[in-house]
């Protein structure tokens, strides 16, 4: 039997966006079938279904969060050697992508990773990934059998709720969970701190590079992303150096963004950083090299000193909302 | 303690490589490296060994040529090599590279596999978690921290909002970020002795495999190659003291103030 299924990662009983972005790819593909594990999985149910979700399975056991991947492998391997889909999506998640690995070793199965489409063609499956930078793009097709696991990047697709669908069914699971064998257990969580929005939902990114010339540059774009509500990222040039931690940063090894707003100030545009933030509604670069590849991008660039310009900026923001 | 390190030959990222269009398969042109992320696995592996004792073996699957990414890490101060290297190999998929170093490694003792997170020019990250699946071994992944003490490795693991403290029993595998140390740089003295250090070459022939590998356990075919939809330029103007003005209406046209 054909079928479509999504690993659906929730937090405390919400599905995290990327299990709403693989249901609404999975709904072009077939009907789809969620896997929602862990506590607050069965309250996530609904919204799975709001975004095509026909059927959700949940298991509440605790141990999914608390240790990686190992349950959530068994459980898949056996539902799947049941129901035998022909299709798991994952996202490309620290989560996703231990999941899938070690479920495609169990089951002998194709792993195609970083994948940004997939479509059914010719009976068979489609899976695009970029390559070198995102510059260009190569369709590949499992050969092996059934099902494909597939990695979809975060942000590839936008995830839109189905129109019309009622709840999906359900179908609870509670079969014991193997802890015996031995598993990386998490001991605990450390949040770090952060102010304004997160990356991944700013409709307005303000992202610096290598060009702002020292880690406390950075403090203007603090001081314009909050002016603009909008959220800070960084280059990898720029975490390289330790000016930001990793977690800013945008591009093929680290975030994909979307927002409304990118601006780009002293960033050259390297490929594998553009990769990351041209999914941009517009983008805006500010750079002193007029050949900067970022301008071949930008809606609007500036050839100028991000020194200079960016104070400029904050106060011309600051007049033009009256303070 | 024994480190086992996994570390790939890629094309230098300074100058990647292409892929051809008709045979749809990557041209390696240039320089090949070690790739840097596995240095920082090998450097991982190397502050372990020097901490309490034991040794690093590298291993590689890979061209006869892929022997010069051992031979940096050796010079780095690993203690010897494997080289997994056989015709039928070529063109590997993970699950077959990650059954292969399994392969090449069964019956030796080993308490850590180190792996960096991603290749850095296949970048799926696939093969350390199908590595840890084939060995039934946990896998600490995505480490900025690591820690081995009482038969337990812990790693601080990297999250979207900060990190998880992750512990498992050896033997593990752990996969590292390039933020959990500063590679080495190998010291003459390191290249030459490098240079007598121990490298196993092994053919399949010489390895007990669980599965197939190679050409015959393809589980997937690049079926187009096409270059990617590029964004059109916009307005690019000179900042001539009016720059910040400019910004500033356009954000205010897109009602962003
Ligand atoms: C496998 C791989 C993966 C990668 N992944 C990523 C990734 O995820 N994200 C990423 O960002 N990069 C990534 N990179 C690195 C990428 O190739 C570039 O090296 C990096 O994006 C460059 O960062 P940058 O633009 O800040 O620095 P640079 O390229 O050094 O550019 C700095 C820019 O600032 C400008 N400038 C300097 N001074 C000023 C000034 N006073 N005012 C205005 N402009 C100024 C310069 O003209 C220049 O254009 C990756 C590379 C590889 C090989
Ligand atoms: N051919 C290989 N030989 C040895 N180790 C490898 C090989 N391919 C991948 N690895 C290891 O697995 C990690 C992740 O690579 P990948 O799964 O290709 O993204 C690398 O950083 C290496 O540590």
């Amino acid at each position: 039997m054909a079928g479509t299924w999504v690993y659906a990662e929730t937090v405390e009983g919400t599905p995290k966006p990327i299990a709403l972005e693989l249901l609404t790819k999975a709904r072009s593909l077939g009907e789809p079938t969620a896997i929602a594990l862990g506590p607050g999985a069965l309250k996530a149910a609904e919204a799975l279904g709001r975004y095509g979700a026909k059927k959700v399975y949940v298991h509440e056991d605790p141990a999914f969060v608390e240790v990686l991947a190992s349950p959530a492998v068994d459980l898949l391997a056996r539902l799947i050697e049941q129901e035998h889909p022909d299709l798991v999506l994952f996202g490309m998640t620290y989560e996703g992508r231990d999941v899938a690995a070690r479920l495609s070793a169990r089951l002998g199965t194709a792993l195609i990773a970083n994948a940004t489409d997939i479509t059914r063609k010719d009976g068979g499956l489609a899976v695009v990934t970029p390559v070198f930078g995102g510059s260009m793009l190569v369709t590949t097709a499992p050969r092996a059998k059934a099902p494909t696991l597939v990695l979809l990047r975060p942000k590839a697709v936008t995830a839109e709720p189905a129109g019309s669908s009622g709840a999906p069914s359900l179908e609870t699971l509670s079969d014991p969970v193997d802890t015996g064998k031995p598993g990386a257990r998490v001991l605990r969580r450390e949040k770090e701190k952060a102010s304004g929005p997160r990356l991944e939902d700013a409709a307005v990114i303000v992202s610096g590079g290598r060009g702002l010339g020292a880690p406390e540059n950075f403090k203007m774009l603090d001081e314009l992303a909050a002016e603009l509500g909008a959220a800070v990222g960084a280059s990898r040039a720029v975490v390289d150096a330790g000016w930001k931690p990793y977690a800013f940063q945008i591009g093929q090894t680290g975030k994909t963004v979307k927002p409304t707003v990118y601006i780009a100030l002293g960033i050259s545009g390297a490929m594998q950083h553009t990769v990351g933030m041209k999914g941009a509604k517009t983008i805006i670069a500010i750079n002193k090299d007029p050949e900067a590849p970022i301008f071949k991008m930008a809606d609007l660039g500036v050839v100028g000193d991000v020194h200079k310009i960016v104070p400029q900026l904050i106060q011309e923001v600051r007049a033009r909302k009256g303070k | 303690m024994n480190v086992l390190v996994c570390v790939k030959q890629i094309p230098d990222p300074n100058t990647p490589g292409k892929l051809d269009p008709r045979t749809k398969r990557l041209v390696r042109e240039g320089d090949l490296v070690l790739d840097p992320g596995d240095e920082h696995a090998v450097e991982a592996g190397l502050q372990l060994v020097e901490k309490d004792a034991g040794e690093v073996t590298l291993v590689s699957m890979g061209p006869p040529r892929a022997l010069e990414a051992i031979r940096r890490g050796l010079a780095m101060g690993a203690h010897r090599g494997i080289l997994v290297t056989d015709p039928e190999l070529e063109n590997s998929d993970a699950l077959s590279t990650a059954r292969a170093i399994a392969g090449a490694i069964k019956g030796q003792q080993f308490d850590l596999i180190i792996c960096g997170t991603e290749s850095t020019d296949g970048s799926s990250g696939a093969v350390p978690a199908q590595l840890a699946e084939l060995l039934g071994w946990p896998l600490l992944s995505f480490a900025k921290k690591l820690e081995v003490a009482n038969g337990k490795a812990t790693i601080d693991r990297q999250t979207d909002e900060g990190y998880d403290v992750v512990e498992a029993p050896l033997p593990a595998v752990v996969t590292v970020t390039g933020g959990i140390n500063e590679a080495r740089y190998p010291a003459l003295r390191g290249i030459m002795q490098a240079k007598n250090k121990e490298v196993k070459q092994l053919a399949l022939a010489e390895i007990k495999l669980d599965g197939q590998v190679g050409k015959a356990a393809l589980t997937q075919e690049v079926v187009e190659v096409a270059p990617a939809e590029a964004r059109k330029a916009g307005e690019v103007i000179e900042d001539k003291g009016d720059g910040a003005k400019r910004v500033a209406d356009f954000l205010k046209d897109l009602k962003v103030i």
